[in-house]
């Protein structure tokens, strides 16, 4: 009632334009809207023009002051370059990124169906152990992983990485696939078990096939966190043979001071994933970075 | 039977979480160095690594640097985010498209990201100096990564454009579940656009704001990858925070057990605030962490 009062008391006539013209002034409006959005983006997507641009730019043209602001002599030498130094490096990368991916679904599925379809009594203490471990700075996760690593003799393997990343990757993922398998109806998964249907059977051909598009996006960011991965990369490897791609770049920084399009180019190509992901796997991304954390 | 789903889960947590915490715990009591890798003996030394640390002349500077990056990061990471999800919460042409681009940022790896910053505060060819020069706002090169008050300042800088899209997104996120009638109702109440966020909006994103910002300290406090990149804790300790501090302690210095001792310092502050989080994730759904 009151907003009837309100809406009386504030009805300026002024307001009150013609519905043609107001509508024009919103449209007018809308392209302001989209001009100062389109610059908030260049001023924040700016260093990823500015690695691109340097990557395509010949080494003397890196020297010019100012620095030339588009690649006018764009070249690929940078990019050969980059692949001859860090080709193998990039290849590490992929083998543990899909590695992680693959070991962090392998356990997060099961547990995640447990968690929303089975009544247990360890589902709580579980996810508050997911949640907590989340919290652990990958720093002393790198400490103690080194002793572990060296113990088992695993310094510098594949191996170790996709275990260290998987650290990185598991929680996100049992807590995403949980978060949606919950909301897998009860009846669909019981009326299986009536059919006669194993818990096992139950949960390969309904839970998984219903719960796909959870499944892609904890995948996807899996690989993704080991892709990124720098920390244990680091520290977990002493020599050059299973170096990632994100020490691989770190190092080609200090190795080749002044060849800063090479670096910027092997900086593009350990951006392809993302970028890929992003324009192939849009929805799946968008479900990601949300995590489904804001309620609805 | 059921059990068997939930093996793997309980196998991995102890053995990757559990264990790793306790090896860190006995590592923070050892004179755990290189040589121990070799003849496997670590002498007890008690709180020796801890009484080291506190003693260091390193530990206030870490401390204070640390709050210093901290605080400023989040401050600007959430007004600015904040900011941009009231922008975008309005309605014009490319929206959805404009506000995903706003996301790569977050999803490049962080070492490309820093790479990229640095050689964009380099101080011979870096183009921040060389823009700031042109545009008349110094007179000379600032020289961001060599001096030490600046070199904190561009760590911050590169951290906040990590974190704008994060807070971004999960801010927009809690503005569209803001009921439009309860804006609706406010605006015929005659309030003005900034009345309705400061006394409508803003109250019912609380609980949102609440995550964000705790999310926010435990990953900011976490840093490791910008720093190292762009500066690698210098010059002159400028930009050691305590994880930067922990990591050079063990795997420069190769004096572990102290390492472990700063990373156990670092794991309370982050449980405290986990707490928090925990707490307050009654308003929000799980999965979030990770980000």
């Amino acid at each position: 009632m009151s907003n009837t009062i309100g809406r009386i008391a504030s009805a300026r006539p002024a307001r009150r334009a013609h519905p043609e013209r107001r509508h024009r002034n919103l449209r007018r409006r809308g392209f302001a809207n989209t001009a100062v959005a389109l610059a908030i983006l260049a001023v924040l997507l700016f260093p990823l023009y500015w690695m691109i641009n340097i990557s395509l730019q010949p080494s003397r043209d890196l020297l010019r002051i100012p620095p030339e602001l588009f690649p006018f002599d764009a070249t690929l030498h940078a990019y050969g370059n980059a692949l001859s130094a860090e080709g193998h490096a990039l290849l590490v990368s992929l083998v543990i990124s899909v590695g992680t991916a693959a070991l962090s679904l392998v356990i997060a599925i099961p547990t995640a169906f447990a968690m929303a379809q089975l009544r247990l009594r360890l589902s709580r203490p579980i996810l508050f152990a997911l949640l907590v471990a989340q919290l652990v700075p990958s720093i002393i996760m790198a400490n103690a992983l080194f002793k572990i690593m060296a113990k088992f003799d695993l310094l510098n393997t594949v191996l170790a990485l996709i275990l260290a990343d998987s650290t990185l990757a598991v929680p996100f993922a049992v807590l995403i696939l949980r978060a949606f398998m919950i909301s897998v109806p009860r009846e669909l998964v019981e009326s299986a078990y009536v059919d006669g249907a194993t818990r096992l059977r139950t949960l390969r051909s309904i839970v998984v096939p219903v719960s796909r598009n959870a499944i892609i996006t904890a995948g996807l960011f899996s690989f993704l966190f080991a892709w990124g991965d720098f920390l244990f990369g680091l520290t977990l490897t002493t020599t050059h043979a299973v170096t990632p791609i994100t020490v691989g770049l770190y190092s080609f920084i200090g190795a080749y001071a002044t060849d800063w399009n090479g670096v910027m180019a092997t900086g593009v190509l350990a951006s392809i994933p993302a970028a890929v992901l992003l324009v192939v796997a849009q929805r799946y991304v968008a479900a990601g970075v949300t995590g489904g954390a804001v309620k609805e | 039977m059921k059990f068997g789903f939930i093996l793997p889960v309980v196998v991995y947590v102890l053995a990757f979480f559990v264990y790793p915490l306790v090896q860190n715990i006995v590592m923070s009591f050892e004179n755990f160095t290189a040589t121990s890798f070799y003849t496997g003996r670590a002498p007890f030394v008690g709180f020796g690594n801890y009484s080291a640390v506190f003693q260091s002349p390193q530990f206030a500077n870490a401390v204070e640097v640390t709050a210093i990056f901290v605080v400023a990061s989040i401050f600007f990471q959430f007004t600015i985010g904040l900011a941009l999800a009231v922008f975008f919460s309005r309605h014009f042409p490319l929206n959805a498209l404009l506000r995903s681009l706003l996301l790569v940022p977050w999803l490049l790896p962080l070492v490309v990201s820093a790479t990229v910053f640095r050689w964009i505060f380099n101080a011979e060819n870096g183009v921040l100096d060389q823009l700031l020069q042109s545009l008349h706002v110094t007179s000379q090169p600032i020289y961001w990564l060599v001096n030490p008050s600046w070199a904190l300042v561009a760590v911050i800088i590169v951290n906040i454009w990590v974190g704008i899209p994060f807070n971004m997104v999960i801010l927009y996120g809690g503005l569209q579940g803001i009921p439009v009638s309860l804006l609706e109702a406010a605006s015929l109440d005659g309030a003005n656009a900034w009345q309705r966020f400061r006394h409508v909006s803003l109250p019912l994103l609380k609980p949102v704001t609440t995550v964000v910002l705790t999310l926010g300290l435990i990953y900011t406090i976490k840093v490791f990858d910008v720093i190292m990149v762009v500066t690698q804790g210098g010059p002159a300790n400028a930009t050691q925070t305590l994880t930067i501090w922990a990591y050079n302690l063990s795997f420069i210095n190769f004096a572990f057990g102290q390492g472990a001792a700063v990373g156990n310092l670092l794991i309370i502050v982050a449980l405290v605030f986990g707490v928090v989080y925990i707490r307050s994730t009654r308003f929000v759904r799980d999965g979030a962490v990770s980000l």
